[in-house]
């Protein structure tokens, strides 16, 4: 296996797009992420590019052909990659390997998702769960996220206060993003009087229906050294898959697969979650950012929903969480948010986050998943000025 | 939901059949080819018991389109006697009625109706066992 470095990164303004199509987003992403290399497109032998549902959003399958066709990579050979709300990280994955194996020396990690086009985003995302046995009896993705949530509540504790803390933070972040969705600042009292989803989630302990597109270039460390850029390393790569349905699994209060990716990445890496400098959640509803911190390491179980109403989670606290603004302020076009957080991870590292920049990072982690916690994966990148 | 689908889940939805592992024991609902606790590949067939109780639960008001009608309405995972766990609508409950660890049986019920055809759809549901 050869060491992989991302050499450059591009992504669209997150938001409601309703001028631009499908292929236009993951065009702007992909070309503005060669432009940043400073790699022609003839020179990139092949892309993944991760997508939920380009058939229910917007009746377009085929992505593999349509998106390189219209950012001008044809006849290079793609792949599109589904796993839910981790199609961006399994792409990366995906582009990460290979790269790693030899195989190709630059490859295009993308992602992309146009929610916003008149389809009923709740049904559209509702397939990310067991049809037969979560769907059909009504549940929704915010519920089985707030039964997630009832269930973490009751063993440990958590409060709606500690909730609505992770999106506060989260939106207070995303006005330093000129990326991101929303660029307001909001406070708690706007969490928890907001109307309700599915208790005990409201509207703004939910990420929002988002258009948008990311894309990096992977090649060898070696050839990233001759291309005179900022040396970020993939140091650890992990992914793993669980039960499709919430109820399968023993603890409803922990999101298992997370841990499991978690683990693996840190094994490769060689590194711990006190080394991490900050990370990139996935934060489709604020209890999930309190999981996964604690999933990941970052707090002892149960300690998560402390830990964010306490700022140890804020841009300035101990472990930075979601400096990017995570899905909740930046938006959450679910294919693409996988690699939207490790265009965040490299930004960062990089030197190059503008006002939301934390001070000299070295290890930044990308923690991305599926569904109610059905697959995951997990990245740690390291710079090396 | 289009028919041939529908058809094929009735005996779990109309009947709650499910199957046991002949290796552990475990029952499995829905029937599957591999027991995730063993391995094995061999199974009886079994009915699950349809008492329980709630282990985690919430209260939708933003529903899909084929169950705008009911709306708001709990949804709970719901452990049965024999361990076996699966999600469902809680029945005729207001949303405080239902915590976790509430005592619930499973009914027979109406469950959506379906959007484009207004095909109407039946399986279970939970309800709470009086004190």
């Amino acid at each position: 296996m050869r060491d992989v470095a991302v050499v450059g990164v591009g992504m669209t303004k997150f938001g409601e797009l309703w001028e631009t199509p499908l292929r236009d987003l993951f065009a702007e992403a992909a070309l503005a992420c060669l432009k940043d290399a400073g790699v022609e497109r003839g020179e990139v032998q092949s892309a993944y590019i991760g997508c939920m549902s380009g058939g229910l959003f917007v009746g377009q399958e085929h992505l593999a052909s349509i998106l390189c066709d219209y950012a001008g990579l044809n006849p290079m050979a793609a792949t599109r990659v589904e796993s839910a709300c981790a199609s961006g990280g399994a792409a990366f994955r995906a582009a990460w390997l290979e790269v790693a194996s030899g195989a190709s020396d630059f490859v295009l990690a993308g992602g992309v998702e146009k929610m916003n086009d008149g389809a009923d985003a709740t049904y559209c995302l509702a397939t990310a769960a067991d049809q037969e046995y979560e769907v059909y009896h009504g549940v929704t993705f915010p519920g089985l996220y707030a039964m997630i949530a009832n269930a973490h509540m009751h063993k440990y504790g958590t409060t709606p206060q500690q909730l609505a803390a992770v999106a506060v933070k989260n939106h207070h972040n995303g006005t330093m993003n000129p990326h991101a969705q929303f660029s307001m600042e909001i406070n708690i009292e706007t969490v928890l009087k907001a109307v309700r989803v599915a208790e005990p989630l409201g509207l703004f302990d939910c990420s929002p229906v988002t258009d948008g597109a990311a894309a990096l270039l992977l090649c060898p460390v070696e050839v990233a050294k001759e291309l005179g850029k900022p040396l970020v390393k993939i140091l650890g790569a992990g992914a793993a898959t669980d039960t499709i349905a919430l109820h399968d699994r023993a603890d409803l209060a922990a999101i298992p697969v997370v841990g499991r990716a978690a683990q693996r990445a840190y094994e490769m890496a060689g590194v711990k979650p006190k080394d991490v400098d900050f990370c990139e959640v996935h934060d489709c509803f604020t209890i999930a950012e309190i999981v996964c911190t604690e999933e990941l390491g970052l707090f002892e179980r149960g300690r998560g929903g402390p830990a964010a109403a306490e700022g140890l989670t804020a841009l300035d606290g101990k472990r930075p969480v979601n400096p990017s603004g995570g899905l909740k302020s930046k938006g959450h076009p679910v294919g693409a948010t996988g690699c939207a957080q490790l265009v965040e991870v490299y930004q960062q590292l990089t030197g190059r986050a503008g006002k939301r920049q934390i001070k000299s990072p070295r290890l930044g982690l990308a923690q991305n998943m599926g569904g109610s916690g059905g697959s995951a994966t997990v990245h740690i990148l390291e710079v090396n000025r | 939901m289009i028919s041939p689908r529908y058809h094929r889940e009735i005996p779990q939805r109309y009947r709650l059949e499910a199957a046991k592992c002949t290796g552990c024991g475990k029952v499995l609902f829905p029937p599957r080819k591999i027991c995730p606790q063993c391995g094995g590949e061999a199974f009886a067939p079994t009915v699950l018991p349809t008492r329980g109780k709630v282990v985690t639960h919430t209260t939708i008001w933003i529903p899909p389109a084929a169950f705008e009608d009911q709306k708001p309405y709990v949804v709970a995972v719901v452990e049965l006697e024999n361990g076996v766990r699966l999600t469902c609508m809680v029945a005729d409950a207001p949303p405080d009625e239902v915590t976790i660890g509430t005592p619930v049986e499973l009914i027979f019920r109406r469950i959506q109706k379906e959007s484009a055809w207004g095909v109407l759809q039946y399986g279970y549901k939970a309800r709470v066992i009086p004190a």
